[in-house]
């Protein structure tokens, strides 16, 4: 077992969230920065898809028994980072709050074993799935050892000092002005405190629509900039609602999302545009 | 039809209207390529595997659309049993210009079929509401509307599968259990279904 000894500012179980059940209002869900997670899977032996733990500024844990975990997201003092590191029984390790970025993950070999719900383990904070957010004294289970080896080597820094997301943009550029959507893309984006698993505030010039009637509820992704009608952009997060009544101006790519979720308050980032599908 | 980019690997396609997105999420779900097709109030969102043809995919949806079609029942009818004891019952039926059992009436007279789910899960946007009863949801939402209450806003009609904050004005309650993650279909109301209220 692990023993959640300090929670930090959230910490939640997370793997790569709930798949194919959007159409009855499930929010994917997962890891905010997947990449990191499949880094710390893979450097101990999991699947890409096992739960971790999603640490935001800072966590310390206590294992019970001899464990092999490896840390990576938001580098933290107090263990090596990006490697897997083997823990005696009654080890605990403290990860400070990291100088830079927001969330770190902690994969342990064999994975968090909380029992999964709607086929995943992940904590969804707005729609209540999954284990509660941790607390101290929280036990988490640990599951049986994965076939493959743990990696014997450390992986290449990702700490990234890159701000610039790509975006495509779409479905609902259509309904900004063109200025809008030059804004878009020429301006800095300030985060806003009001940010968290479900989205990102931004603050930065009003982008302004073009055409101004309500929207039908469409259905949304983790990615999409959609534009409320203050203006101010909200990048949707891993637990955001499966539906949205505001327009989608652009959706930034997968790469972009990793760093969006190590984006702090008062962070500032822009967006690059790149060409999308459809017709 | 519009065919819209919704980043590197998702298209939303526009319609006219709820039941054409209806159909298209029936029929395109199985489509080779295509990992989900996510109903609303006039789209789909259709999210593919890399190296999906989006031509062929795109040309399959102007098939469906050109066929006609006949609303296909999605699963067994759901009736669910209504307490018409909602806060809101008697200021909607007076807003709307009618007496409550009119109301009431007229609620449990129509059919709904489930145009899609959002808000929330197992959340249904039920469509088939009598115009008559089309009514925009309350100034200043609920922070906390129970479990099962029965509601209306606008042009659907919906059942909260749990207790959480909400706008919509509440016309009853209902016992059914309309979302459960222990269950193998955790959503009683999914795409489709179609449903019919019941004064109890």
């Amino acid at each position: 077992m692990i023993e959640i000894v300090a929670a930090g500012a959230l910490a939640t179980v997370q793997d790569l969230g709930r798949i194919r059940l959007a159409q009855v209002g499930v929010p994917r869900s997962g890891a905010f920065d997947r990449r990191a997670l499949r880094l710390a899977n893979r450097l101990v032996g999991n699947p890409d898809d096992a739960a971790s733990i999603e640490a935001t500024l800072g966590i310390a844990l206590r294992f019970d028994s001899a464990a092999t975990i490896a840390c990576t997201g938001a580098r933290c003092d107090g263990v090596d980072w990006n490697t897997a590191v083997t823990l005696a029984a009654g080890t605990t390790i403290t990860l400070r709050p990291p100088r830079t970025g927001l969330r770190s993950y902690v994969a342990v070999r064999g994975g968090i074993d909380v029992p999964p719900v709607l086929g995943s383990r992940s904590t969804d904070v707005l729609s209540d799935l999954g284990h509660a957010p941790l607390r101290a004294g929280d036990r988490l289970p640990v599951g049986p050892e994965p076939p493959a080896p743990v990696l014997g080597e450390t992986a290449r820094p990702t700490d990234r000092l890159v701000s610039a997301l790509s975006v495509t943009f779409g479905p609902r550029d259509d309904w900004f002005t063109s200025a809008a959507l030059d804004v878009l893309t020429s301006a800095t984006w300030t985060v806003r405190a009001e940010s968290n698993r479900v989205g990102l505030r931004l603050d930065g010039p009003a982008l302004e629509r073009r055409i101004t009637t309500e929207l039908a509820s469409e259905p949304t992704l983790p990615g999409a900039l959609q534009v409320p009608p203050d203006g101010r952009p909200i990048l949707l997060g891993p637990d955001a609602p499966v539906t949205g009544g505001y327009p989608v101006i652009a959706v930034v790519d997968d790469a972009g999302f990793d760093v969006a979720a190590q984006l702090r308050p008062g962070d500032e980032i822009s967006f690059t545009s790149t060409a999308g599908a459809g017709s | 039809m519009r065919v819209l980019p919704y980043g590197k690997r998702a298209v939303l396609i526009e319609v006219d209207d709820s039941a054409t997105a209806l159909q298209l999420h029936i029929d395109l779900r199985d489509e080779p390529g295509v990992i989900d097709c996510v109903p609303a109030a006039r789209t789909v969102l259709v999210r593919y595997e890399e190296r999906t043809d989006l031509a062929r995919l795109a040309a399959r949806a102007a098939e469906v659309l050109a066929q006609e079609h006949t609303p296909m029942p999605v699963g067994e009818p759901v009736t669910l049993n209504v307490r018409y004891d909602g806060a809101d019952l008697a200021s909607t039926a007076e807003e709307l210009g009618m007496g409550v059992d009119d109301l009431v009436e007229r609620h449990t007279a129509a059919e709904y079929v489930v145009g899609f789910c959002g808000f929330s899960p197992g959340f249904a946007y039920l469509t088939g509401l009598d115009p008559r009863l089309h009514i925009p949801r309350l100034a200043s939402p609920r922070t906390s509307v129970p479990a099962g209450s029965v509601a209306i806003a606008g042009e659907y009609t919906g059942v909260y599968p749990r207790r959480s904050p909400g706008g919509w004005r509440l016309l009853g309650t209902t016992d059914a259990i309309v979302w459960d993650v222990t269950r193998a279909d955790p959503a009683l109301l999914t795409p489709g279904t179609v449903v019919r209220f019941r004064a109890a």
